[in-house]
């Protein structure tokens, strides 16, 4: 199978040359597509940095990534927004919805953002797909956490990405929603063919993954592949 | 399906549609920011579109405003030459005299300075003498009887039937002028007028040696003809002679001319308001995408590009900026509906207000251009927004381009100054305004930051709680101190300096009021009359000190220089006004106190009958006119030349009632010249004025009295008539500072809202936050009030130093009555806002507000 993210000698520092802070030290893997990963490890190891990086919302202090072949550093803002835009879908953990937008338009609007006509059925379907078909008038402030999150998991496949990014997609929910939740993102996953790479503090959802990085500092302390317990699932 | 397979990106459509949808739950609010500028734009396309039909109108109605097609018109009788030529001009001809004279009203035994038209023939040709009743203005032509100013019959409860005396005669009333041609309620004011029959003005006696009498020839074709050949063919044989030639269409461009400046005037009042609303704008717009950063964000990280997310948020204060100026263009078109009854006393011609299609095109350019411009330093701001807002909020993007903040502000001044110069149409002083607008509001921020710096540096920790809550709203991050502080405090400064003006003016006037400083003036005195009038006076107790001889002349020529040669040579530095006006020049051996030679040397008495004397002029009207010491000016005195030399300039105080001149002779030359007297002196009230006046003109009718009391009146009406007008522009403008205050605290309670509900949650009670706000706001209208009167004074101050060339000594009460009321309304709007607030169960504001 081919590499759908690789990430090489990336490192991230905050602050001034005099007072720098190094948040992300020399990071190095590869992601295959279809794979589906957990970034694991304590608060403040760089987790949410290195998932930034990788999906181009920022640029590392040093190495490169490349996303689907395409190498992030040699791209200018706009650029990788069409790149997120085209590869890439989202799930936060506050969930991100469009306040003032409907959940039928908030699933709509990274195909909109590609231009695409007739996007409602297929929008319509990705919301039946998680439960809400009968909320498809409502706005956020109307639905619930676990609502939302469905809702913002039914817009991350909305654009049929190659890879999924989902930092805490269960940090904010219950236990039954967090089930929900998780059992909705692999199937879709699955069913899509697309590569997934989770933050998460969770282990359960962790154990759920085919591979399984640890941060520590900064810095991968262990890159574990247990692809073998999941396709048994 | 989906169709399309290659990603085009989204439509120009499409960020609109988005626009529309994320402007859903904000519309009222979106709105509300755009509203600041609506009184602004209602006020331009107002002053426009009564400006269009005033120009229209002046055109239709040029005619009437001349009552003929053609006036010949001076301050001496016309001579034979021209005499002639005026009998052969036209179809129709009228005569008037006019010139100013003492009215006395027997019944209530009133005197008053007044301006008598006496008229022979059919004048006006064009429009009417309208009188009540009605057919007086023809009627009175023919019997001993008079059309007296609506004013001034009221003034005296006169009514038609009632006797005048003017000089020696007296006349009947038959009725009671309205209007006339070229009359305005200014006009009437300053000098009221009596028409009377010409035939009856040798009766009057009032046409003698040393009247100030206006002679003009109406002149009308009734068939068609060449006016302006003929026009070209005569002129200068008349201006030639020092008369003056009017046409209706000279009249026309004249008239449009001063209106259009009038107009010009309100629209840069109008304009002030419009940018007050502007920094509202401004303001609200910063607050409103500083919410808007997590939408942006995730529309970001989505793939939105930042010229998309910044498109989106373009659209839509372009959408609301256009919503806005159409509702200000509205309002604007029917406020211009009112404008004419607020110009009426003003207004030449009757004015129909009609919707002008430019002036509300222009208005909602204006509208658009400027809800751009103000809001271009937040919405460019967008595009610095990153997508990593939505992994870690208030993530700090690299900090404001200040190239970028630099260029907006650069053309917001162009914007100003652009703005200004297509009103005032000079450079120069429309620089002057745009600095005198940045310099204020450079001066009111630096207040709300002083304030701000002040209230941190210096908190008074051991106050009690609500104190210093309402303190610190002050200066803690998202206060409005900077926004509030610059409109409340240009809106006062506006109204307040419109006040001084008015008082300033009106002070250089009052000066003598108190003290012994004379009140009084009787002029046109003759010689005959001299020791009667001065023995009357004396006998009425008034305080005599003598008279003041005055002797008329023209001047013919400045060294060989004369009216020919200036009109030949145009870069000559004088003005054709210095050989046409008529020179009322007195004699003494002393200077004035009120004097003061800047030049040369005074000589009190000329010896040498053979040598051409050394006169004094007044040092600006040698300045005007490029005259020098050494100079000769010479004299047409009564028909005999007379060769003078100046000998030197006189600084001369022109604000007392007293007899200043600006041409003055030295002891030893004129006294044998024919010449009447003026006699100053002064009363002590009203009674005693008007006692006199009527003794003096019962005995000698020709001659006229001005008190100081008269003056005032005459000056007050003025003021009060223009000041009017002004001080409605100001309330506007003040009216905008308001709508600004309203949007910015209610901007404020978006951001609040959760604090307030927060406060409530851990038990303050409403009483607490209550006063809480009535503390942060007074602090603001306070420190608003104090800044904005402050300023006025300023520019005041610099006016009345520069301008007016008087002490500025500002009134105290109208300057407290002022900051208590802006103090007032702040603190009762920000009340209102915050009881909203706090009578909201707490739970439904943190949803509304989520
Ligand atoms: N813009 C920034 N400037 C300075 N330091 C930053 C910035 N962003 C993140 N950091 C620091 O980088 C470190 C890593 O942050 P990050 O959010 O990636 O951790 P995390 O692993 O996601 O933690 P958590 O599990 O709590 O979400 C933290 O110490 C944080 O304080
Ligand atoms: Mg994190």
């Amino acid at each position: 199978m081919d590499t759908i993210l690789s990430v090489s000698h990336v490192s991230k520092s905050y602050g001034t040359a005099d007072h720098r802070l190094k948040v992300l030290d020399d990071i190095h893997f590869d992601i295959l597509a279809g794979d589906t990963v957990a970034i694991i490890g304590p608060s403040g190891s760089g987790k949410t940095t290195l998932l930034g990086l990788c999906a181009g919302l920022d640029r590392p202090t040093e190495g490169s990534i490349r996303l689907n072949g395409i190498s992030l550093e040699s791209l200018d803002e706009d650029q990788r927004a069409r790149v997120r835009n085209q590869h890439i879908g989202f799930v936060f953990q506050n969930f991100q919805l469009l306040p003032t937008l409907t959940a039928l338009e908030n699933v709509m609007v990274p195909m909109e953002l590609q231009g695409l006509k007739n996007i409602r059925s297929h929008a319509m379907d990705l919301l039946s797909k998680v439960g809400l078909a009968n909320r498809q008038d409502h706005y956020p402030v109307q639905l619930s956490g676990g609502e939302q999150q469905r809702v913002s998991i039914a817009r991350a496949f909305s654009n049929q990405p190659r890879i999924l990014f989902a930092d805490e997609p269960t940090g904010n929910l219950d236990a039954e929603n967090s089930e929900l939740i998780e059992r909705l993102l692999f199937d879709l996953n699955r069913e899509a063919g697309t590569t997934l790479v989770v933050v998460t503090h969770n282990p359960e959802l962790a154990a759920k993954t085919g591979r399984i990085i640890a941060l520590k500092g900064g810095k991968v302390i262990s890159d574990l592949n247990t692809s073998s317990e999941k396709t048994s699932n | 399906m989906i169709t399309s397979s290659r990603p085009s990106g989204p439509s120009v459509a499409w960020l609109f549609k988005m626009a529309w949808r994320d402007s859903r739950r904000n519309r009222s609010r979106l709105f509300l920011f755009i509203s600041s500028i609506i009184l602004g734009i209602a006020a331009l396309v107002s002053v426009q579109s009564l400006s269009d039909s005033l120009r229209s109108e002046i055109e239709r109605q040029a005619a009437e405003l001349v009552g003929a097609d053609l006036v010949i018109s001076g301050n001496k009788a016309l001579n034979e030459d021209l005499g002639k030529l005026a009998d052969s001009l036209g179809d129709r001809r009228a005569s008037q005299k006019s010139f100013p004279s003492m009215a006395l009203f027997l019944k209530s035994g009133g005197a008053r300075l007044v301006q008598v038209r006496a008229l022979e023939g059919d004048y006006p040709f064009y429009g009417q003498l309208k009188t009540i009743p009605a057919n007086a203005g023809r009627s009175f032509r023919d019997r001993q009887e008079i059309l007296v100013d609506k004013g001034l019959l009221l003034q005296f409860n006169g009514e038609v039937g009632d006797t005048v005396q003017l000089g020696m005669t007296t006349f009947r009333i038959a009725g009671m002028l309205e209007s006339a041609p070229g009359q305005t309620g200014l006009t009437s004011a300053v000098a009221p007028v009596i028409f009377m029959p010409m035939r009856y003005l040798p009766e009057t006696g009032l046409e003698q040696f040393g009247s100030r009498i206006n002679h003009a020839r109406y002149i009308k074709f009734d068939r068609k003809t060449d006016v302006a050949g003929l026009v070209e063919r005569i002129e200068d044989r008349i201006e030639g002679a020092g008369y003056e030639l009017t046409t209706i269409e000279r009249q026309q461009e004249q008239t449009s001319r001063s209106f259009r400046d009038v107009g010009r005037f309100l629209s840069l009042i109008g304009f002030v308001a419009l940018l007050l609303g502007c920094i509202g704008v401004a303001s609200a717009i910063h607050v409103y995408i500083r919410e808007k950063i997590g939408t942006i964000a995730i529309l970001r990280c989505l793939g939105a590009t930042s010229q998309q997310a910044f498109l989106i948020y373009l659209f839509q204060i372009l959408t609301f900026g256009g919503l806005g100026s159409m509702v200000g263009a509205m309002l604007g078109s029917a406020l211009q509906f009112y404008l004419p009854v607020l110009l009426k006393d003003i207004l030449p011609v009757s004015v129909e207000a009609r919707i002008s299609w430019q002036a509300i095109g222009s208005g909602l350019g204006l509208g658009l251009i400027i809800s751009l411009l103000f809001a271009l330093a937040p919405l460019l701001s967008i595009r610095r927004i990153s997508p990593l807002n939505t992994l870690r909020m208030d993530f700090q993007s690299d900090k404001g381009d200040r190239l970028t903040s630099l260029f907006v502000y650069l053309l917001m001044l162009a914007f100003i100054w652009g703005f200004s110069f297509l009103q005032i149409r000079q450079a120069l002083p429309s620089l002057y305004f745009t600095l005198a607008v940045v310099v204020s509001f450079l001066i009111l921020a630096g207040f709300a930051r002083l304030l701000m710096w002040t209230v941190k540096r210096f908190f008074p920790s051991g106050w009690p709680y609500v104190w210093r809550q309402g303190l610190a709203n002050l200066y803690r991050p998202q206060n409005q101190t900077l926004v509030l502080l610059m409109s409340i405090g240009l809106g006062t400064a506006l109204f307040c300096t419109v006040l001084f003006i008015q008082s300033i003016l009106l002070d250089r006037v009052r000066l003598s009021t108190t003290g012994a400083q004379p009140n009084i003036v009787v002029f046109d005195i003759q010689e005959s009359q001299r020791d009667s009038i001065v023995a009357i006076s004396k006998r009425q107790g008034l305080n005599v000190s003598g008279t003041v001889p005055i002797v008329t002349m023209r001047l013919t020529s400045v060294n060989q220089i004369d009216i020919d040669s200036l009109r030949k040579d145009t870069s000559l530095p004088m003005r054709p006004w210095l050989f046409n006006r008529e020179y009322r020049v007195t004699f003494r051996d002393t200077l004035l106190a009120s004097e003061r030679i800047k030049k040369g040397e005074w000589t009190g008495v000329w010896k040498d009958q053979t040598k051409a004397p050394l006169i004094s002029l007044e040092e600006g009207l040698a300045k005007r006119n490029g005259i020098k010491l050494g100079d000769t000016l010479t004299f047409d005195v009564q028909g005999a030349p007379m060769a003078t030399i100046v000998g030197s300039l006189r600084q001369v105080e022109w604000n007392r009632i007293q007899t200043n001149f600006l041409v003055l002779f030295p002891a030893g030359v004129l006294e044998k010249a024919p010449k009447f007297h003026v006699l100053v002196s002064r009363v002590e009230s009203q009674e005693e004025s008007a006692r006199y006046q009527q003794a003096v003109v019962k005995a000698f009718p020709n001659v006229s009295i001005i008190d100081l009391g008269l003056v005032l009146d005459v000056v007050s009406t003025l003021l009060d008539k223009i000041g009017f007008v002004i001080r409605f522009m100001a309330l506007y403008c003040m009216a905008t500072g308001v709508v600004v205050l309203i949007a910015s605290v209610l901007i404020s309670k978006y951001q609040r809202m959760r604090e307030s509900v927060l406060l409530r949650t851990i038990g303050a009670s409403r009483r607490q936050i209550l006063a809480i706000t009535a503390i942060e706001y007074l602090m603001l209208g306070a420190m608003a009030a104090l800044t904005g009167i402050l300023l006025a004074m300023g520019g005041s101050w610099i006016l009345a130093e520069q301008v007016f060339d008087t002490a500025f000594r500002p009134q105290w009460m109208p300057v407290i009555s002022v900051f208590t009321g802006v103090c007032l309304l702040t603190v009762a709007i920000g009340m209102a806002n915050s009881r909203q607030v706090v009578n909201r169960p707490p739970l439904e504001v943190l949803r509304d507000a989520s």
